[in-house]
């Protein structure tokens, strides 16, 4: 059973934290996170969340008071975006290494400097190898039901990894759509109770967590965090098919949009594969075979499945909304990259900073893909001609 | 499975790497023995991470979570609320931090918890300097002291913590040292059950012989000096006004004297201890008015 419910991907995003009856919040607002943190703050207030608010005084606390409500046993919940996920950096890597499988909506923005309030994957990207699954979400309901899915699976004992669900910033967090919202009963029966399957902090059971750990067991902890990693392919497809059969709605690591008999395919993240799917059906009408793969889990980063899915597939892009200074080619094409070797995989860097990936944008780069127009280098495929010379002072 | 190796009576075993005449230790001891074992402590890395343990050994018999060097406070916090989330409010949670992890970086996470009100018992054990990355001055360290980052002196006052705390106008905060240990012993109680209303939070005076240059048999002698030469006064304040000294000094001795055990000042001159005498009295005569 379910209820259709205009939200947005905020407000998804909320009621996802509230079906997973967080015991603790600990939040502290940011644009575009903080009606999450408003959201949280009400569903406290009205009593429809049994909860303890603390109106934490930064990020930096936010994670952490989080971290140490969840080491007593109850989930713990916050969210955050851009230059909030980066004060909470340190602290991530505590609940990555600790183990503790907070579940954070990641409100996608883009990092300072120069300041701007509005979506790019950078803010996200900057935390991908440390220790934390990050699921992107394509629409509100995904959100919503990507933190369900999320729960599951990082709760699991055989995984214990923190993760992110990142949703674009404006895009998402703030346009209203159709969500399907569960009910609690449905919810409850996908969804165990939270149990401490690791460390925990209790006086009738005394020990003590994180201490000082010599080299000779370091690699051995990161080792399984690594394994935690391999073993999170399997429990993210299990959680995504038993979401299936409870709530209807199918997920997977990747989604292949039109990609079987495709000659191009570009891969994104987020709410950009939207408009690319748009793209797609578009130009499929004139004739030109062009697919689309999403990434839904970026970590684990789905290597083998995305080899399979792009096998027959001549030429491929990646959009990377992330500008990867100083690398190749941005974060996204960089590790389809690596899992293609031998295939040209051209990377584009677009949509920074609430730049919208538009349906001509799209066209651009598959247009260029399929005239083989290639080059080893990252290509800026939205950037300004007068790029150089903006704001030049004379 | 679990090996005690140790039969030590307190919660505390016998053992730790603590430094020879380490005041950290006492209080150490002396603060979880009054506090007992229905009891969570949070450490930041620095020298109380030696009650951490290292690799698969503690020598902590309580729960404990080495937290980072900021967020004391707000780790403190989240483990209260988890267990008042769970029906458990009467498990006391204890952040125990140094001064550097307390005046300065940890400054902003503690006033957001005693802003806040949260029920945790803060302590911050203040050997005047960062003792544990090797003596760097820090917002504790005294006027015209010697650390690795002041070699010539500190030129500027140390914050007033205490003061800072008070501001927040919590239920309870003291000063405290391990040179008074039944003045320390009282003041951790009633910080205790300070915590069933609201924020409690008490600043022990710790003598650090590998900081302060003074012999590690001297290390009481030194807290007591600090004391009755007004350095250190012993006083409590509760819900931020009721200002009142707990150790009275009737004849106060000179700040000279108190420094004199230890080699961090001996680069001051002579103009500059007079500088430090007179600070230290006109603090002491700010106090007092307070008191009333």
């Amino acid at each position: 059973m379910s209820t259709r419910v205009l939200l947005d991907g905020n407000g998804a995003a909320s009621i996802g934290l509230k079906l997973a009856q967080v015991k603790v919040i600990s939040a502290y607002p940011i644009t575009p996170q903080s009606p999450i943190s408003e959201k949280l703050a009400d569903y406290v207030v009205d009593g429809s969340l049994k909860a303890k608010y603390i109106r934490v005084e930064s990020e930096h606390s936010a994670m952490s008071c989080a971290i140490g409500a969840q080491l007593t046993g109850v989930r713990a919940g916050t969210a955050t975006s851009s230059v909030g996920l980066a004060l909470m950096h340190e602290v991530l890597g505590v609940a990555a290494g600790c183990r503790i499988p907070i579940v954070m909506p990641v409100v996608n923005r883009s990092l300072v400097a120069p300041w701007s309030l509005w979506c790019d994957h950078q803010d996200a990207m900057a935390e991908r190898d440390g220790g934390w699954m990050q699921l992107y979400a394509e629409s509100a309901q995904e959100v919503l039901d990507l933190i369900l899915i999320a729960y599951r699976t990082a709760e699991d004992a055989r995984v214990l990894l923190p993760t992110m669900v990142c949703l674009d910033g404006f895009f998402l967090s703030h346009m209203s759509d159709t969500v399907h919202v569960p009910e609690q009963a449905t919810v409850d029966s996908f969804m165990p109770p939270y149990t401490c399957h690791n460390v925990r902090l209790d006086p009738d059971d005394p020990m003590f967590i994180n201490d000082l750990t010599p080299t000779a067991e370091f690699t051995e902890m990161r080792f399984q965090q690594a394994v935690a990693f391999e073993n999170a392919f399997d429990v993210l497809e299990e959680a995504m098919a038993d979401f299936k059969k409870v709530f209807g709605r199918e997920y997977s690591l990747i989604e292949a949009y039109q990609c079987e008999d495709a000659e191009v395919v570009i891969v994104t993240l987020g709410s950009m594969s939207g408009t690319g799917k748009y793209v797609v059906d578009k130009m499929r009408a004139q004739g030109k075979k062009v697919g689309i793969l999403k990434i839904t889990s970026f970590r684990p980063f789905p290597a083998e499945q995305i080899k399979k899915a792009l096998a027959n597939v001549a030429t491929v892009g990646v959009m990377d909304r992330c500008a990867g200074l100083g690398a190749e080619v941005g974060p996204v094409a960089t590790e389809v990259r690596a899992a293609l070797s031998g295939k040209s995989v051209q990377g584009f860097i677009g949509g920074l900073a609430g730049r919208d990936l538009s349906p001509v944008t799209f066209e651009k780069a598959f247009n260029q893909l399929l005239n083989k127009e290639l080059t080893d280098k990252v290509e800026w495929i939205d950037v300004r001609e007068d790029a150089l010379t903006i704001r030049e002072v004379k | 499975m679990l090996t005690m190796k140790s039969d030590a009576k307190g919660l505390v075993a016998n053992g730790v790497s603590f430094c020879h005449g380490c005041g950290l230790e006492l209080a150490a001891r002396i603060v979880l023995d009054v506090l007992g074992p229905n009891t969570v402590i949070v450490v930041p890395p620095g020298c109380a991470a030696m009650l951490s343990g290292y690799g698969n050994e503690t020598v902590t018999k309580i729960p404990g979570f080495q937290g980072n060097l900021e967020n004391t406070a707000a780790y403190a916090a989240g483990i209260k609320a988890g267990f008042e989330m769970q029906g458990r409010s009467d498990v006391q949670v204890l952040g125990f931090a140094g001064d550097g992890a307390t005046v300065d970086i940890g400054l902003q996470a503690l006033s957001g918890a005693l802003e806040r009100g949260d029920k945790i018992l803060y302590i911050c054990y203040d050997n005047e300097a960062y003792m544990n990355t090797g003596i760097q001055g820090s917002g504790s360290t005294p006027l015209n002291c010697w650390t690795t980052t002041t070699p010539g002196g500190k030129s500027v006052y140390r914050k007033d913590m205490v003061g800072i705390v008070a501001a927040h106008k919590i239920p309870y905060v003291a000063t405290a040292s391990v040179g008074y240990v039944d003045d320390l012993r009282k003041k951790v109680e009633k910080a205790k059950a300070a915590t069933a209303e609201g924020p409690a939070y008490l600043h022990i005076h710790i003598p650090c012989p590998t900081g302060w240059g003074n012999k590690p048999e001297t290390s009481i002698e030194v807290a007591k000096l600090a004391v009755q030469s007004l350095c250190w006064p012993l006083y409590e304040i509760v819900n931020g006004d009721e200002y009142k000294l707990t150790v009275a000094v009737s004849k106060p001795k000179e700040v000279a004297e108190y420094i004199k055990l230890q080699k961090r000042f001996a680069g001051a001159s002579a103009e500059e201890i007079a500088e430090l005498q007179q600070g230290v009295e006109q603090e002491y005569a700010r106090l007092l008015k307070r008191i009333g």
